[in-house]
């Protein structure tokens, strides 16, 4: 039977796209995994799996996308260049065709300064946009790095980030538009919390007419505390969150926080669905699957189409 | 320049234990240029390791010598002899030199009195950084004249990661983004289009080849 990619059916589709993250755990248990997974069935249309995300060893992406997908979802498999050379990379790219994962996020990683493997040699053997090429190569090309031949090609969506919050601001539009040129079909955005700014970021996107290229999904993670607003903005690379969403944050009563986290998640996917050019969401709660169902619902984005 | 940093005194002395007469050896040029392994710091790891000697009543007896080159053998040469009558070289040399003169001497005891470092620039007086990994196909022509593979922390080479702020590095805010200074650089001259070309995966056998590298030249064999 062929195995289609959903993410891919829905976007061409014309549909509002709704993608989750779900992040391996610290362990080899795979019922963590499935527990996420059927926590986030239904509700969305493709499930991202990250990989070893700021450099911390957990359960590998591509076994836990395999997971996913016995258990009917359509992963997303993302890959780092942080850990693994040419060589190793391109061999999961065939291994994830094989195992029928039909999405794929090309990611350079967070430095492994960052992690719990201080003192790993980082690999960074190619970058992000090589990587999409290389995949892109594969599949439409039946090639791999070098022009060897492959007997059988890998079949993948292929999948990028942005940041659109990161500097130098006036190169990032130049940058996205050098990931599609290098073959990436979609993008998800960095959390957005500053939509003044991405509102100027996309303005740019649709003057270079980039999102008629491109499919573009806005990211979004709902805050669980002022705290944990604070500690992004100051700790996580490359997050922006201005002060006016913190000083509401720390309005509310810490009881409620969660609530106002959830309230300004929902007010942000509105802001999304009016902006043109916006294919979807990506919502990234990190430990805290269980509220993207609640997310989507309240945020009118159930039920999810069926493609 | 090779730059290095002395290792500490601790761990010197522990490697040094074993040994009563000691030979430390400088290196006149890039660790004398960095100051730390020129004719200076040699007088200076010297008498530290005589008073500490003298402070734990140990008898040891340390000879002192720069070489104007560690790496070249004509200037080890200048050693010859001279080492009969230690027990062990410290050299104050990068790797290169400890091994160019244990190369030489091969038995005797030659032990790295530094931790080589980088190939870098003087940035300031008491500042060095590290600005080029010797990939072995220079590609400054493409960046501007700063180095992606080097100077961003991921070696990039189409452009900043997610993580850019301010100028700075994600990894590290002490030091700046080199893709911010390649694109500021680049704007400043009008081209910034020249980074919309793919940069393709480097060629790293030119870096790792087969093992260790080397040069040959028949033009400089034969004139000697
Ligand atoms: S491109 Fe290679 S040779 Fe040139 S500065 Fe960078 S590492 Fe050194
Ligand atoms: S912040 Fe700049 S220098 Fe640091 S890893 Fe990212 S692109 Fe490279």
């Amino acid at each position: 039977m062929e195995v289609e990619s959903n993410l891919k059916k829905v976007l061409m589709n014309g549909h509002f796209a709704v993608t989750a993250e779900c992040g391996p755990p610290k362990g080899a248990d795979p019922d963590v995994i499935q527990k996420k997974g059927n926590i986030l069935k239904g509700y969305v249309d493709s499930v991202n799996v990250t990989d070893n995300q700021t450099g911390v060893v957990r359960l590998c992406s591509l076994a836990a996308c395999a997971i996913l997908k016995r258990e009917g979802l359509d992963p997303v498999l993302q890959m780092v260049t942080r850990d693994r050379n040419r060589i190793a990379l391109q061999s999961d790219v065939l291994g994830a065709s094989a195992l029928g994962i039909r999405n794929i996020l090309c990611l350079s990683g967070d430095h492994q300064s960052f992690g719990n493997q201080r003192e790993a040699k980082g690999v960074f053997d190619i970058d992000s946009i090589q990587l999409i090429q290389t995949v892109r190569s594969m599949r439409d090309e039946g090639k791999v790095i070098g022009g060897d031949v492959l007997i059988q090609p890998p079949d993948l969506f292929i999948g990028t980030t942005e940041n659109p919050f990161a500097d130098p601001f006036q190169y990032r539009v130049l940058r996205l538009e050098k990931k599609i040129m290098a073959g990436a079909e979609f993008i998800q955005t960095q959390c957005i919390y500053n939509i003044a700014r991405f509102k100027e970021w996309m303005k740019q996107v649709q003057d270079r007419g980039i999102d008629k290229k491109v499919y573009i999904l806005g990211g979004i993670t709902p805050m669980k505390s002022a705290s944990m607003a604070q500690y992004m903005n100051t700790k996580v690379a490359g997050m922006d969150i201005p002060d006016h969403m913190i000083m509401r944050m720390k309005s509310v009563a810490a009881k409620n926080q969660r609530e106002e986290g959830i309230k300004i998640a929902i007010e942000t996917i509105e802001v999304l669905k009016e902006i043109k050019g916006i294919q979807g969401i990506h919502i990234m709660a990190i430990e805290w699957e269980e509220i993207v169902p609640r997310l989507v619902e309240e945020a009118g984005l159930y039920p999810r189409p069926a493609v | 320049m090779i730059t290095a940093e002395r290792k500490p005194i601790t761990e010197i002395e522990a490697m040094l234990n074993p040994f009563r007469r000691i030979l430390v050896v400088g290196c006149g040029t890039c660790v004398a240029e960095c100051a730390a392994g020129g004719e200076k710091e040699v007088a200076l790891l010297s008498s530290a390791l005589r008073m500490d000697a003298r402070l734990k009543g140990r008898k040891i007896e340390v000879g002192e010598v720069t070489i104007d080159r560690q790496c070249v053998y004509e200037f080890i040469n200048e050693l010859t002899g001279f080492v009969d009558h230690y027990d062990a070289i410290l050299s104050l040399g990068c790797g290169a030199g400890v091994q160019a003169v244990a190369g030489l001497f091969p038995k005797m005891p030659v032990l790295p009195g530094l931790n080589t470092k980088f190939i870098g620039e003087t940035k300031e007086t008491g500042l060095w950084i590290e600005n080029c990994r010797a990939c072995g196909d220079c590609k400054l022509g493409y960046f501007a004249g700063v180095c992606p593979l080097t100077r961003c922390a991921k070696g990039l080479l189409n452009g900043p990661c997610g993580g850019s702020k301010n100028g700075v590095c994600e990894t590290n805010p002490d030091t700046p983004c080199a893709w911010q200074m390649i694109i500021d650089r680049l704007e400043g001259r009008g081209q910034i289009d020249l980074l919309q070309t793919i940069f393709p995966p480097v060629d790293w056998s030119k870096y790792e080849g087969k093992g260790p590298r080397k040069i040959e030249r028949e033009d400089q064999r034969s004139g000697s």
